[in-house]
């Protein structure tokens, strides 16, 4: 399990205390009824939500819960599973990605994801952080150079790598890495990131300023999170939604979430009754 | 007390341990023992061995001088000899020896080995003067050299006649490399000129495009063949002239005087006055000569280097060819096939197609590369050749094709489980980017799979290297006139036949007319083939642990 971060300084990081509602944000992301079965087995039961721009969204609950499952359908990750198959919609600005004829890979360009465990591909640095722009034909070397230190900037990971960018990425510590395959991800500019529990494979300090670009990155970015650590769920996200068994059991800003739920359910995961 | 203590012993796991131990060493004894009784066998044969001169004495005949070299000797009972109608005394002891001696000069004695009795052997002594000449036929000559002569007239004799001799040696070696250099490469160069020539005029000919202008093109072609030809011949023929200038006069041990010339002899030498570093010098003069040089004397002399040179070539082409199927087809079964009942049977059915026996494979390769679609494509594309087949006969591309078919499973299985490890986030990572599949596939699976596709490679190489059965059937011959890479257009003949080291073992040991001789030739072949899939393997792997170096997938 992931150890507890007490030992980090939340107000740190600044948060901003203002109160939130969703129904002032502007919508994202909208999903208005979504079911999703692996084979004969449901997973996701009529969820609906509107992930709100430029803010970051965690999704929180036990383990099995669906919330990776939901996340993985926001950019069709779910389409390699075989014998997955999903029921209803989701609007990205307002078109459904599963309308027949979506370009799926260019789906997943405008809709970034960072996986649990780092995933830096057996290149140099800067092949990794150009390897989606390579993807899109640009061959320009000025424009791979640019990018390559902006991305680097935006994941905070430049200072450390500027003199060896075409040293092999797997010489990276476990944290760098998992910056790089986030500057490898807003290298080709998405509008949405989707991070899969991007810090329950790093030690502290490396989780740490992994929250601390998730804090930076959300002024440029939606940003949707699947955490188990409900400490960075209340320190990162604007918005937490708890899900349990598949079903969406809460969903509001995360500072109601937390010291005021809603549900009986809530109240209990977040306490740590079960979980 | 002492039962608890076995008992305790065997719980300990030593036993396994020791087991284990055991048969890694008698595995290692094995191929150690494999090898050096190979190396020994057969690098021993290029050493220039005394030659010993001695007095015969079969009781009741004629006692005869013997020289030879002594090749082996063994212990016989009695009654054998005796048996088989040689004198033997009645009593004795129960065991006589029995030697083998290389006493070359067959045009002389009809056979260049004798067995003799050992005990009937007296008065062994090794003369310096002893000459021993390689000829080009007739197998060695053991003697005594008399004199030097050139166009017939005395030059040299007596201790002067083997200096010159050298120096003359020097210069037949000379000219034995211009004629044929002249013969293979510039005359080799005017005949394929005027086969293509002649392909030409008769294809033109069937297509009925064959008119006066045509005709007088062609002509004038042929004329300037024919000039180049003429000119050549001239060179040649006084070539041949200054080649056969020089004779020697030779005399046996049983003192039978003998004219030889000098153009036969490839080198001379005196083994019982060389110096152990003039015999190094000599040994490796041999090693190499065996290496580099052509074959003599229906394979059983001189060198093996067509059937080098055809091995690594059939091999490389062989790979070029499995390399792209094997990965396209694993990549297709691993990678975009549903995995299903149909897809598991298929898996099966390529499994099971490295079981075939190789035979099996030579047969289809005759029959359906060579007469089908050989046949097939001389019918389409070489109609001028006909009646003679261009690739409906067996020839390096079949051979080839057929040992890439052979070697197919083993690419595809192993290209199939590198894919089948790399990491799945690996590939959710480039998708998550905007990769489509195929991009994944080009830019992250199949560099990483590399060295998964060499190891597969490496076990293909090293089966196809070593196959014979399937390739007598498909393109490989005994004697090759030409080696398939030349400098003739198109360079490489893929129509060509080749030689080849697996079946050179075999022809030369047990098809040979001169079995004795050829023994030795065996374990030295067989030696360099083992060296040169071990050299080819090598250079494959090194290049995988390269890749390997460089794409090592995550180990945390």
């Amino acid at each position: 399990m992931q150890s507890n971060t007490h030992s980090i300084d939340i107000s740190a990081l600044g948060r901003d205390k203002r109160s939130l509602s969703l129904a002032d944000e502007l919508v994202a992301i909208e999903v208005p009824d979504l079911s999703l079965y692996y084979g004969q087995k449901q997973a996701l039961f009529n969820v609906s939500m509107n992930i709100p721009k430029q803010r970051v969204t965690a999704f929180i609950g036990p383990s099995g819960c669906g919330k990776s499952t939901l996340l993985r359908c926001f950019n069709r990750m779910n389409d390699l599973v075989d014998g997955c198959r999903i029921e209803g919609a989701i609007n990205l600005d307002g078109h459904n990605i599963y309308r027949k004829g979506e370009d799926v890979a260019d789906l997943r360009r405008r809709v970034g994801m960072v996986f649990q465990k780092p995933n830096p591909f057996p290149k140099s640095i800067y092949e990794n952080v150009v390897y989606g722009l390579r993807i899109q034909g640009i061959k320009q070397k000025r424009v791979l150079d640019e990018t390559v230190e902006w991305a680097l900037k935006g994941a905070a990971l430049w200072e450390e790598v500027k003199d060896r960018l075409h040293e092999s990425a797997l010489g990276l510590s476990g944290g760098q890495q998992q910056r790089l395959v986030i500057a490898r991800t807003i290298a080709v500019q998405p509008e949405v990131l989707l991070l899969d529990e991007p810090s329950s494979a790093l030690d502290p300090i490396s989780s740490l300023k992994v929250e601390e670009l998730i804090y930076e990155l959300k002024a440029k970015y939606t940003i949707v999170i699947v955490t188990h650590n409900m400490q960075q769920a209340a320190r990162v996200s604007d918005y937490t939604a708890f899900m349990y068994m598949g079903k969406l059991i809460e969903y509001g800003d995360t500072d109601t979430l937390f010291t005021n739920p809603a549900k009986k359910q809530t109240e209990d995961y977040i306490t740590g009754r079960y979980g | 007390m002492k039962k608890d203590s076995l008992k305790n012993w065997i719980k300990s796991g030593t036993p396994w341990i020791w087991m284990n131990a055991g048969a890694v060493a008698i595995a290692v004894i094995m191929t150690l023992g494999l090898l050096s009784v190979i190396a020994v066998r057969g690098l021993a044969h290029f050493w220039p061995a005394d030659v010993i001169v001695a007095d015969y004495q079969v009781p009741g005949g004629e006692p005869r001088l013997l020289a030879g070299e002594r090749v082996q000797a063994e212990e016989v009972p009695r009654a054998r000899l005796a048996a088989s109608g040689l004198p033997v005394a009645a009593e004795g002891g129960e065991f006589m020896t029995r030697e083998l001696l290389k006493v070359g000069n067959r045009e002389v004695y009809g056979a260049d080995f004798s067995w003799v009795v050992g005990e009937w052997l007296s008065n062994e002594r090794t003369p310096k003067d002893i000459v021993v000449l390689e000829r080009r036929e007739w197998g060695n000559f053991y003697g005594q050299l008399l004199n030097v002569k050139e166009d017939g007239k005395l030059v040299a004799e007596g201790e002067a006649a083997w200096d010159e001799l050298q120096r003359r040696i020097k210069r037949i070696d000379e000219l034995h490399g211009q004629i044929s250099h002249l013969e293979k490469v510039d005359i080799g160069r005017i005949n394929h000129g005027l086969e293509r020539l002649r392909l030409k005029t008769r294809k033109l000919e069937l297509e009925g495009r064959l008119d006066a202008t045509a005709q007088a093109e062609l002509d004038a072609e042929r004329a300037r063949w024919d000039a180049e030809y003429k000119a050549l011949e001239g060179q040649l023929t006084s070539l041949h002239q200054g080649f056969n200038r020089d004779s020697i006069g030779v005399r046996t041990i049983d003192g039978r005087e003998l004219q030889i010339s000098l153009g036969k002899v490839v080198r001379a030498y005196q083994p019982n006055a060389m110096s152990t570093p003039q015999k190094l010098g000599f040994y490796a003069a041999k090693v190499w000569e065996f290496v580099s040089d052509e074959p003599r004397e229906a394979n059983t002399e001189g060198g093996i280097f067509p059937a080098i040179f055809g091995t690594v070539l059939m091999t490389i082409i062989m790979a070029v060819i499995v390399t792209p199927f094997g990965v396209i087809a694993a990549v297709y079964l691993r990678e975009y096939a549903k995995q299903g009942l149909l897809t598991r049977i298929i898996r099966i059915a390529v499994n099971n197609l490295a079981g075939v026996p190789s035979i099996v494979y030579g047969v289809f390769g005759l029959g359906f590369f060579v007469y089908v679609l050989g046949g097939s494509l001389d019918a389409l594309f070489y109609p001028e050749a006909a009646p003679a087949p261009v690739f409906g006969t067996p020839g390096l591309m079949w051979a080839s094709l057929t040992l890439a078919i052979l070697t197919l499973p083993v690419v595809i299985v192993s290209t199939e489980e590198g894919l089948a490890r790399i990491p799945r986030i690996l590939r959710e990572g480039s998708l998550a980017l905007g990769a489509t599949k195929s991009e994944t596939l080009w830019k992250v699976v199949l560099p990483m799979a590399s060295p998964a596709m060499m190891t597969g490679l490496i076990l293909a190489v090293a089966r196809a290297a070593g196959e014979v059965a399937p390739l007598m059937l498909v393109g490989v011959v005994k004697l090759a006139p030409s080696l398939p890479l030349n400098g003739n257009y198109p360079y490489l003949h893929l129509d060509q036949k080749i030689m080849h080291l697996g079946f050179h073992i075999f022809d030369v040991g047990f098809q040979s007319p001169n079995v004795e001789a050829a023994r030795p030739l065996v374990y030295a072949t067989a030696l360099l083939l083992v060296i040169v899939i071990a050299v080819l393997n090598l250079s494959a792997v090194v290049i995988r642990n390269h890749l390997r170096e460089k794409y090592k997938a995550l180990d945390h």
